[in-house]
């Protein structure tokens, strides 16, 4: 039997159990994504609010700014397989017995979460101040124009981010292993451990992640063309005749 | 006439900066005043304390009566009262033309939806920019975004318009477009404060021009005075200068 060969049969007789390691791969980085990007959009607000008075409240505010930088940096600057560990061994010792896909699931969107807080602030405080002053001088509160001026443009900004973030998220979700979490890797692992076959099992990984991140990405972009609309615009009753373009 | 806005011994300082020393002033209804001087004078940093982007560090500011500055006083309230136009536009990037014209109504007047774009589509009309109401700000050129930028300020319905230099980033060919828009506002009775380099525009629809220098108001009063005749050196060196150049 050719190595193909090889390969195809594998996958026949445990293309369940390697789909069910995909679908587990995916939906841990989609959600790891989903909940790391609102985890990273809370800090990234917090840590803009305008403090003016010096009260309590501002204190406050600041020690809890304070907490949230240090979480921020923690997980930025330790691996997510060691992170996985702590988590689900350290509640372990604690008598909290989480499930491993739960458990791998916090420690994903911790993660995500770290590194799009950076993003959010990043992508506030890089927005023209001009925005901010024409929203004020309107009416708007500052709640008001972050949830309909500012966030809007952040959240198109740093879009190619989250993508990227995502596909990293599925690529990683492999670490998750360690805890057990049955992903692709685990699966490939145990399958490639019960038919000896390691090369060609994996091979077969390479290729379902492959497939996973191709497509994300495709769907990324075209998602990203959407939220830009059309280059053009319609133009309602044509008074003049002068003929309007786009463009600057 | 009513005396809308009145300033008194308002001063701002950006830490030992003194940017603006004792200034008195008034807007009655009605009225188109122009602010003119040299760059650094202070023009900006007035208005921007009216609206009170900028938070005076003395002084008082009274509208319609009442003081702003007071503690408790409803500064969102009092923006809405206020129209202010931005040099460099400040057009909401997310949002297209009637977006742009409509947001503030909404969430801030809390107008209906279908008022908010009738009231939107009259003073686009205004304009000259209702064709464009689906067009996003990075699709139009300067003056256009300038005149969506008026349109809506207005849609807000505000007492007082504020414009700060808001021909100045344009290419001189857009100018034109938006004194004119600018101009059928004075004549059609709008309370105005303009802060701008347009002489010509100035003595045009102004009922009286201010003039400012090192945060101080040198001179004010209508148009053919300080502008034609001024009592004051500081103002015809100012003038000699600008109409030089
Ligand atoms: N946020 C700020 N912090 C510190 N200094 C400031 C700030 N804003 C303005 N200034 C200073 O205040 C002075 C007046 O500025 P302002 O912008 O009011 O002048 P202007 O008359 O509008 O000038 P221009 O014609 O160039 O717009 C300047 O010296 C400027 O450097
Ligand atoms: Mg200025």
């Amino acid at each position: 039997m050719s190595f193909l060969e090889t390969v195809w049969k594998i996958f026949e007789e445990n293309w369940d159990l390697f789909l069910h390691g995909a679908w587990i791969a995916l939906i841990l980085a989609v959600l790891g994504t989903i909940f790391g990007a609102l985890i990273g959009f809370f800090i990234g607000i917090m840590h803009t609010i305008p403090l003016s008075k010096k009260s309590f409240k501002t204190y406050l505010l600041k020690l809890f700014n304070f907490i949230l930088t240090c979480y921020v940096e923690l997980f930025r600057g330790t691996p997510m397989m060691v992170q996985a560990m702590v988590v689900f061994y350290g509640l372990y010792a604690i008598e909290i017995e989480l499930n491993r896909f739960i458990a791998g699931l916090i420690v994903i969107s911790l993660n995500t979460g770290a590194y799009m807080a950076e993003y959010v602030r990043g992508g506030i405080v890089s927005i023209d101040k001009g925005q901010f002053e024409a929203s004020e001088a309107i009416g708007m509160s500052h709640f008001q124009t972050m949830l309909y001026i500012i966030l809007p443009q952040v959240a198109r900004n740093i879009l190619p981010a989250t993508g990227n973030q995502l596909v990293m998220n599925i690529k990683d979700s492999s670490v998750l292993s360690v805890i057990s979490v049955v992903e692709l890797f685990f699966a490939t692992n145990s399958i490639a451990g019960s038919t000896y076959r390691y090369p060609e099992a994996f091979l077969i990984a390479c290729v379902l992640y492959f497939i996973m991140t191709f497509t994300v990405t495709r769907i990324l972009l075209l998602f990203e063309k959407k939220m830009d609309g059309s280059e053009s615009y319609r133009i309602e009753l044509v008074t003049g005749n002068k003929p309007a373009k786009g463009g600057e | 006439m009513s005396v809308v806005i009145d300033i008194r011994h308002l001063n701002k300082k950006f830490g030992d900066h003194e940017v603006l020393k004792d200034v008195n002033f008034q807007v009655k209804k009605g009225e188109v005043v122009t602010l003119i001087g040299a760059s650094g004078s202070g023009k900006s940093t007035l208005l921007r304390c009216i609206n009170l982007l900028e938070i005076p560090t003395g002084g008082e500011i009274f509208f319609n009566g009442q003081n702003i500055l007071e503690e408790g006083y409803d500064k969102r309230t009092y923006r809405t009262h206020l129209g202010m136009v931005f040099q460099h536009f400040n057009l909401f990037n997310n949002l297209d033309v009637l977006g742009n014209c409509t947001i503030g109504q909404i969430k801030v007047l809390k107008r209906s939806k279908e008022e908010a774009v009738k009231n939107a589509m009259k003073y686009l009309t205004i304009v000259g920019m209702e064709q464009f109401k689906h067009a996003k700000p990075r699709q139009l050129s300067g003056g256009q975004k300038q005149r969506v930028a008026i349109a809506r300020a207005l849609a807000m319905d505000p007492e007082v318009m504020l414009f700060d230099e808001p021909t100045s980033a344009l290419d001189p060919q857009m100018v034109g477009e938006v004194l004119k828009v600018m101009r059928q506002l004075a004549e059609e009775g709008n309370t105005m404060l303009i802060v701008t380099h347009e002489m010509e525009f100035a003595k045009e629809v102004s009922d009286r021009v201010v003039f400012m220098d090192k945060g101080v108001i040198v001179e004010e009063g209508p148009p053919e005075q300080v502008l034609v005749n001024p009592r004051h050196e500081r103002t015809r060196e100012f003038l000699r200068r600008t109409l030089n150049k």
